[in-house]
Formats: structure tokens, C-alpha cells, sequence
């Protein structure tokens, strides 16, 4: 027994596998949960920032005599001072700390400040009028692409576009601190609680010690909260020139959207060589990106279909003054997957085959590991989609108004469990408590790591109390990359069966056998398969006399012990009708297959994938940053024309998820970011596939589907 | 920017009555989508009261049936004054302009975005919010209807949409699920949870709260 962190066997398993309901439902749904921003701490000042009107510009001079006049307010803080330049609109400039958020509104306003406006460029959608803000970066070449598209049998070529999209947590990025004599307490909006303290004491030049982060609940993160940023920093010196009054700064909605993160867009030109079978034998692409003054992310091309013999890629980052990037659900692989996707639609529609049999037809060109997955999941998607009845050639698809239309998304994903330490702890009264520094994200983490101990304990969920949200607790890695479940489980697991040695180690000689004969089932510790010989949990732990165990467990990523793993694939098929006449486009259902290791709580699983379906509804449908040239400005940093789907536009959402054995047997693999993934190039397929026309740019809104029909009409 | 603002300002204080009812007015509007008007013209005439503020005034809101006190300048909204005044904070403030419905309370039986009612505004009406409506230990059945069916996820949207559920239901108690969907339009959530919303709403239909 000792050290076998194994899972129990699947068919075994009374709690791990079970859909039970999240831990922190009820509070949740009553209002009683309490995030960091809804905070109140005694004599708690509000914060508010003065940020860039401008996309780019330099601050002339800057005077916060009056502000610092303004009745309640007690501190200002300038973080671009005379000479500084800024590049995006909401940049941040000062911060203004008082009693009231009025107060400090006010103080905003009043602090007086000159700019001098600098040219900007905020569009890249167009690469030939961005000038010096392009970086290309530089040509690969693989095989001979020249000959393949000499010797091509079809050619298909097409351009495709993405836009930029914010993350749009409902929680904004923001905090309450208090920086008292040595100690700032830190009640962060985030994804990183063990991580987020020492990037705090970093900029503030302290030791890491010093920072104690706490946090319950965090309001959405997409991966755009890992770091303190400039409002934690300058938060914690008002704290400090305050003698350590609490500050409240949460940034409000319409900063929020300019700046506090973002995913990079993607465009390209794609072309492909192929025979008349479908086998894709040579691809050429020259993409662009921006995510900001970075220059944005590079969306992996061709996805997936990763071992095309021959290729020529070529890549140009371009610099445009718009809020800085941060990684966001699956970074880059949304648009690989939609760039990828609908060049192989166009192609598939360019042979009259169907594009499931063109994916099927290339799978050799996927990652070895994957190819017997995507076949099967191919098959599945259609069963559930009813893609052999309901699919047609493009756009043969009657003469009504409305056409309907099917077309398929593809991804792939790895999803390895994180570095993760565990703390687990059986007190004398038979309670267990296990303790992480990591964070639940609204992902179940508190539940699965409560099913994973009960279960290798042999109690009931209820038994079990999870401290997570403290980064007093062990080292947990940032919830980022789908890595988290995988992390946390595996650390509970081994440091739950070290804990449970222990106690069996204590009690061995009052069931007169050795420790590893005993096992802990249905709230025993009983002889191996002998009921008859055992002893009560509590009756167990009371054997510990008055010291309770405490061990610990570390997950780590160069050794997982087989508990988690890595790589998964998926398809989503879409159904959608749109109306020629409006362009308005209408979720019918969308289709996920998933593949996805070892599921610990079945209903959670289902729900990430629901919500990464509907995240993909909205970024083929809704979901644009919309850049202002002119100006500079982002028009919709607001959320009646940043749009999101709301609950009447998602249609039917079918999820299949392959727990099987085979899955099961290859332990915990990540799923928050994978779902994300193909559902925008399904969705857009299946609108091509509908009204016989490609549709270039997501997302599909009336006026573009409108003019892709008129395009063709020309 | 600070300076229209103060251009308007300074046209309110010369006009003195064009802002508020224009102001109630639009916020009626934008409350329209939700099922509820904030005010009727004519309780907004009513509220034609004497000039008020900029400083802070003195109010008193029932909230979830207790008068409470309270010191808000004209300019806080009802949604503000519940979470920094009365730590009442289950509303959350996201969109801060009755778009999202974060911010959902009940106010007379109707369903409102209290991020567009000025507190002010809300004296003398019966102001339910998600924290009078339940607890972790009592819940309303929306509110396990919720948990029962997954329907949240970071959860930050779900006491706005656990309140427009109730003031839905309160109006229609048997739902059809094309209804479920349209009567709950009003309520925007980040992490995808409207296939969970759905499947709750229709289960606590009918079940008393």
C-alpha cells in the first residue's frame, strides 16, 4: 500500500467520477459569496485611475494640486509623468485615492494635464497601410512547396480574418490591499494566488514574505489576471501613504475592455495544393497579428495538420496602439483553428467533398498520438450532428430565404497537471483538511479535490474540508494552460496516500495486521476485503491520541506518476441557419466531441464544455474589439456593443464526452482550454456551407454576411 | 472629457429640472429589456422634489424590509449604495449601465438594474435584493435550482440572474422554455452557463420562494 498513488480502478471509484454539484454553489447563488471587489474593510479608501484619452501621445506636463484639493481625497499617485509616452487608449496615468468613489472620481477630474498627441495605428486588418509597424518574421520553408502547387491537381485559395477580442471578466482586474508596517495584506482579483504576492514584492521591491494574498472567489480571469499589474502596485503606496488604510481599486467596465487584456487577432492568406481524393499536399500562408505594441501572437499554421510535407510560412507581427495582449483561453489556437479550418472548408467545397472527409482523408499529417482520436471523434460528431442527413455541397441548399448549413472545427490541446503541492491533515476527531495555494477559477477546483480525498479515504465529499485561496497554503501553480485540475488532483492524491499510511501505520496493530493489509472504505479502516475486522473512521483517528498527521504531496510536472497527462483532440460540428435577406446568422446546435483522460466530476466537465461553446459562439457571432482609425479609440468598450450571446442565442449545445476505459487509463488531462477551441471555424463553415459563399472575417455579423452575398451576387 | 462634463454641469444647474426626468426617463428605457420601467413620468414629476446635493443627503431605503439610513450623494446609484454603504453585495457592478443585469434587484415587485436607479431615486419603494430573498441555509428555490442544474460557473453573474429568475417566475410561474429564454434576455454571463440557467429556471417554476 504505502506510495501507491495510483487511482483506484474505474469501476471501484465511489466518489471520483460521481457528478456531484459545485462545493461553493449555494453561496454563490444566495449572494453571500464574497469576491474580492465586494470587499468593505474598516476605513477602506476607493481608488480610481486617469488614463490615456489618447492612442498614443505624450504627457506635456501634469499638475494634481487640485485633485489633491478635492474633499475626501487623500493620496494621487503619477505614474506618467512629464515626458512620458503613452500608447493606447486608457494607458494608465494616475491614480487618485478617497473616501468615496466619488471623491475620487472627482479628484480625477480634476487633476489638470497636457498632452501632445503622436501619430497612431490602431488597424491592421489591412497590412499594406501599417508602415513601420510591421515585423515580418522571416520565411520557414519545408519540403518543396513549389513543386506541390505545380503538380497540384486543385489548388484552393482564400484570406481569412479574426479580430481582436477582450476578455471581458465580469469581475474587473483590481484589489483591495492594506499595507500596514511590514505586512500588505492582498485581496487580488486572480488566477495565480501563489504566484501573485511575489510579483507584487517584486515591483515593490520587498521580500516575497511580506505579501499575504487571500482571495475566496475571483469573477472570471480567461487567463488575463496573473499579474499585480500598476493598479495593485500603485494601490499598495496609497495603502502605504495612507498609514495603511485599505485601498479599493477595481477598474471600471470601459477600462476594463481598452486595456486590461486582450486576444490577438489573425489573418491570412492560405493556399493549398491537393489531389482530387482530398490529400492536401502543399500549403502556403502569410499571416498577420497584432495583440498591441507587441505585436501580437503568432496562431500556429497549419493546425493541427501539422506534418503537410510541403510549406511555406510566413508571419508579420504589426505594432498597433491598442491595450497590451494577455493570454487568453487556449492562446492562439481559436484562430489557428479557424484559419486552418476554413481553408480546408474552401478546399473541401472547391473538390464537392464533404470537409469531415477531407480532415478524415489528412489525418496522417496530425501528431502520431492523435490520429486514431480525431478518426473516431469525426465519426462521432457526425452521428450526433446528423451530418450525413443534414449535409449538403456548399450552398445547395434549397431556394428558401433561410439556408441551413453545416461545417466542422478541429483542436488540439495538451493540458499536463501544473507543479502542485498539497498539504493534507487527519486531526484526532476524524476531520480532514487538505490545503492548496490555488485557486477556484469557476472551475470546481474545491469540489474535485474534495471527491479525489474522500475517495482515497473512504469517506463522503462532505468529509472533507478544501483550503484553497491563501498563498500561506503550499505552492500551487497559476490556473492557466487547463493545467489546474490535472495539478491539484494528483498533489491531493499523493499527499492524501501519504497521510492515510500514516494513520494505518498508527492503528495496524489494534486490527492485529500490518498496515499494508488495511485499506479505508465506506468510513473504515478495515483488513483488506474483511468488513469484519475494522475500525470506524473516527474510532481510527482517535488511535492518533492528540497529533494529528500531516503530509504532504507534490504533483510534479517532470514526473506525474501517471495521475495526469498531456494531449487531447476534439471536433465541434455546427448547425446553423441564416437568413439571406437580414445576414443574421442562428445557432441551430453545435456539436462537441472531446476527448479528455480521466473525468473526476462528469457534470463539471460537461459545463466547461458548455461555456467554451458558447465562448465560441460569441466570438463567431458577436465579438469584435472595434478600433476607431481616426481616432484611435476602441468604439465598444461597453457592453452593449462589445457583445456577448445572451441565453436565447446559443441554440441546442450537445456535448460528448469519451469516458471510456481507454481514456481513463491515461489519468487527469486539462479541459478548460480545448472546447474553446474549434468552435468559431465550425461555426463559420457551416454559414459558408449555408449560403454558398465565404464569409471572410468573424465575426459573422448581418453586414458582413450581407456583403458576402452581394460579392457574389457582383 | 472633463471638460463636457463640465459644460453639462454647468446646463443642468441653468436648467435645473432637464436632467433627472431625462435621466429616468432613458433609465426606463434601458430597463424596458428586463420587463420593469424604473419609473413612470409621472412618479418621476413627483420626485420633482427640491434641489438636491452635490453634497451628501440624508436617505432612508427599505431594503429587504428593514429602513435603513444612510448618506449618499445625489449622484450614487442604488447599486453602489447597497454594496458600499449597506455591504449588501450580491448585486455586482460590472457593465454600470443596464446592459448586463449583474447588478439585478426587485424594487416594488418589478424586476430593475439597480446601476441605473439613483438611490435617491429609491426611497419609499420595497427594495428586495438577492440577500433577502434566501441564505446558504434557507435558499430560495431559484437559488438551488441554480446549484442543482450547474448553472454557474465564476458565478459573478449568477445573484443578477437568480433575481431576474425570481422576478420572472413571480410573473410567470409555468414557463414554457421559449419563454424561459426570452423573459431572461436581460442577463449576460461570461463563462457560458445559459445551457444550466435554462434547465433551472424551469425547475424551480411553480416551486414557492
Amino acid at each position: 500500500m504505502a506510495g501507491n498513488y495510483n487511482w483506484p480502478p474505474m469501476e471501484s471509484r465511489r466518489q471520483m467520477g460521481k457528478s456531484y454539484t459545485r462545493f461553493e454553489g449555494i453561496e454563490k447563488s444566495t449572494g453571500r459569496a464574497k469576491y474580492s471587489s465586494d470587499l468593505n474593510r474598516p476605513g477602506m479608501l476607493h481608488a480610481m485611475m486617469l488614463t490615456s484619452p489618447h492612442a498614443h501621445a505624450r504627457v506635456k506636463s501634469i499638475d494634481t494640486a487640485a485633485a489633491l484639493k478635492v474633499p475626501g481625497v487623500t493620496g494621487v499617485r503619477v505614474v506618467a509623468a512629464a515626458g512620458a509616452e503613452l500608447n493606447w487608449v486608457s494607458q494608465e496615468i494616475a491614480i487618485v485615492a478617497a473616501n468615496t468613489e466619488q471623491a475620487a472620481r472627482d479628484g480625477v477630474r480634476a487633476i489638470q494635464i497636457e498632452y501632445e498627441v503622436l501619430p497612431h495605428v490602431v488597424k491592421e486588418d489591412d497590412l499594406s497601410k501599417v508602415g513601420d509597424r510591421a515585423t515580418p518574421a522571416g520565411e520557414q520553408v519545408t519540403g518543396d512547396p513549389e513543386k506541390a502547387f505545380k503538380e497540384a491537381e486543385v489548388i484552393s485559395e482564400g484570406q481569412y480574418g479574426i479580430p481582436v477580442l477582450t476578455h471581458c471578466c465580469l469581475e474587473p482586474h483590481g484589489q483591495v490591499i492594506e499595507w500596514k508596517g511590514d505586512v500588505i495584506n492582498f485581496w487580488p482579483s486572480t488566477q495565480n494566488v501563489s504566484g501573485i504576492g511575489g510579483d507584487l514584492a517584486k515591483n515593490l521591491e520587498l521580500p516575497a514574505t511580506q505579501v499575504k494574498v487571500h482571495m475566496d472567489h475571483v469573477g472570471g480571469g480567461f487567463g488575463s489576471k496573473f499579474p499585480s499589474d500598476r493598479w495593485g502596485v500603485e494601490a499598495a503606496r496609497l495603502s502605504k501613504e495612507a498609514g495603511g488604510r485599505p485601498v479599493k481599486l477595481f477598474l471600471d467596465r470601459a477600462t476594463e475592455l481598452n486595456m486590461a487584456g486582450n486576444r490577438p487577432s489573425a489573418f491570412a492568406k492560405i493556399k493549398m495544393a491537393a489531389k482530387k481524393d482530398g490529400t492536401i499536399t502543399g500549403w502556403e500562408s502569410s499571416s498577420w497579428a497584432t495583440g498591441g505594441m507587441t505585436g501580437g501572437g503568432m496562431a500556429p499554421l497549419p493546425y493541427v495538420y501539422v506534418n503537410i510535407p510541403n510549406k511555406r510560412l510566413n508571419h508579420t507581427a504589426v505594432k498597433t496602439n491598442g491595450g497590451p495582449l494577455r493570454a487568453w483561453r487556449a492562446p492562439n489556437h481559436p484562430q489557428a483553428s479557424f484559419l486552418t479550418c476554413a481553408a480546408i472548408e474552401d478546399l473541401a467545397a472547391k473538390l464537392g467533398m464533404s470537409p469531415l472527409d477531407v480532415m478524415a482523408k489528412n489525418v496522417a499529417w496530425a501528431v502520431e498520438a492523435r490520429r486514431e482520436t480525431y478518426l473516431q471523434q469525426i465519426k462521432k460528431a457526425a452521428e450526433l450532428s446528423d451530418w450525413n442527413k443534414l449535409w449538403h455541397r456548399r450552398g445547395d441548399s434549397g431556394s428558401g430565404v433561410v439556408k441551413r448549413g453545416l461545417g466542422v472545427g478541429i483542436c488540439t490541446w495538451g493540458g499536463a497537471g501544473h507543479l502542485s503541492n498539497c498539504n493534507t491533515t487527519i486531526h484526532p476527531d476524524g476531520s480532514v483538511v487538505v490545503e492548496l495555494g490555488s485557486q477556484d477559477i469557476g472551475t470546481g477546483t474545491r469540489t474535485i479535490i474534495a471527491q479525489v480525498v474522500a475517495e482515497t479515504l473512504g469517506l463522503e465529499t462532505r468529509d472533507v474540508k478544501v483550503n484553497l485561496g491563501d498563498n500561506a497554503y503550499p505552492q500551487s501553480n497559476a490556473s492557466g494552460g487547463s493545467t489546474t485540475v490535472g495539478g491539484v488532483c494528483s498533489s491531493s492524491r499523493i499527499a492524501t496516500v501519504n497521510a492515510l499510511d500514516k494513520l494505518m501505520e498508527k492503528v495496524a496493530s489494534s486490527l492485529g495486521a500490518n498496515a499494508d493489509q488495511l485499506e479505508a472504505v465506506n468510513g473504515k479502516i478495515q483488513v483488506k476485503g474483511t468488513p469484519g475486522k475494522s475500525l470506524a473512521w473516527k474510532a481510527a483517528c482517535q488511535k492518533l491520541g492528540t497529533q494529528a498527521i500531516t503530509e504532504s504531496g507534490r504533483n510534479d510536472p517532470r514526473n506525474p506518476r501517471g495521475l495526469n497527462t498531456q494531449g487531447v483532440g476534439g471536433i465541434q460540428v455546427a448547425d446553423v441557419s441564416v437568413d439571406t435577406e437580414t445576414g443574421v446568422v442562428r445557432m441551430n446546435k453545435l456539436v462537441a466531441v472531446q476527448d479528455c483522460g480521466l473525468i473526476v466530476n462528469p457534470r463539471l466537465a460537461e459545463s466547461q464544455i458548455f461555456g467554451a461553446c458558447i465562448m465560441s459562439i460569441c466570438g463567431a457571432l458577436m465579438e469584435e474589439r472595434v478600433m476607431d482609425a481616426a481616432t484611435g479609440r476602441v468604439l465598444n468598450p461597453d457592453m452593449e456593443f462589445y457583445k456577448l450571446a445572451g441565453i436565447s442565442d446559443i441554440g441546442e449545445i450537445q456535448v460528448h464526452l469519451m469516458i471510456d476505459a481507454e481514456q481513463d487509463k491515461r489519468g487527469i488531462v486539462g479541459l478548460g482550454e480545448p472546447p474553446t477551441i474549434g468552435g468559431i471555424a465550425a461555426i463559420a463553415n457551416a454559414v459558408a456551407n449555408a449560403i454558398g459563399v465565404r464569409v471572410p472575417m468573424v465575426p459573422l455579423t448581418p453586414d458582413r454576411v450581407l456583403m458576402a452575398l452581394e460579392e457574389r451576387r457582383a | 472629457m472633463s471638460k463636457i462634463h463640465d459644460e453639462m454641469d454647468e446646463k443642468t444647474r441653468a436648467k435645473g429640472a432637464f436632467s433627472r426626468r431625462g435621466f429616468l426617463r432613458g433609465a426606463g428605457v434601458a430597463s424596458g429589456a428586463l420587463g420593469g420601467a424604473v419609473l413612470t413620468e409621472e412618479q418621476a414629476e413627483a420626485a420633482q422634489a427640491a434641489a438636491q446635493g452635490p453634497g451628501a443627503v440624508a436617505i432612508s431605503l427599505n431594503v429587504n424590509g428593514k429602513e435603513q439610513k444612510l448618506n449618499v450623494e445625489p449622484r450614487v446609484t442604488l447599486l453602489d449604495a447597497c454594496r458600499n454603504q449597506l455591504d449588501l453585495t450580491g448585486a455586482k457592478r460590472v457593465c454600470d449601465r443596464g446592459t448586463c443585469g449583474a447588478c439585478t434587484m426587485i424594487m416594488n415587485g418589478k424586476v430593475v438594474y439597480a446601476c441605473t436607479v439613483l438611490a435617491i431615486d429609491a426611497q419609499g419603494r420595497q427594495i428586495q435584493t438577492i440577500e433577502g430573498i434566501g441564505t446558504p441555509q434557507k435558499p430560495h428555490p431559484v437559488s438551488t435550482a441554480f446549484v442543482n442544474n450547474d448553472a454557474q460557473q465564476c458565478g459573478y453573474c449568477t445573484p443578477g440572474f437568480v433575481m431576474a429568475a425570481k422576478g420572472f417566475l413571480d410573473r410567470n410561474p409555468k414557463p414554457t422554455y421559449d419563454q424561459v429564454k426570452a423573459g431572461l434576455g436581460g442577463n449576460l454571463c461570461r463563462c457560458g452557463t445559459y445551457v444550466g440557467v435554462r434547465k433551472a429556471v424551469l425547475e424551480a417554476a411553480g416551486k414557492k420562494g
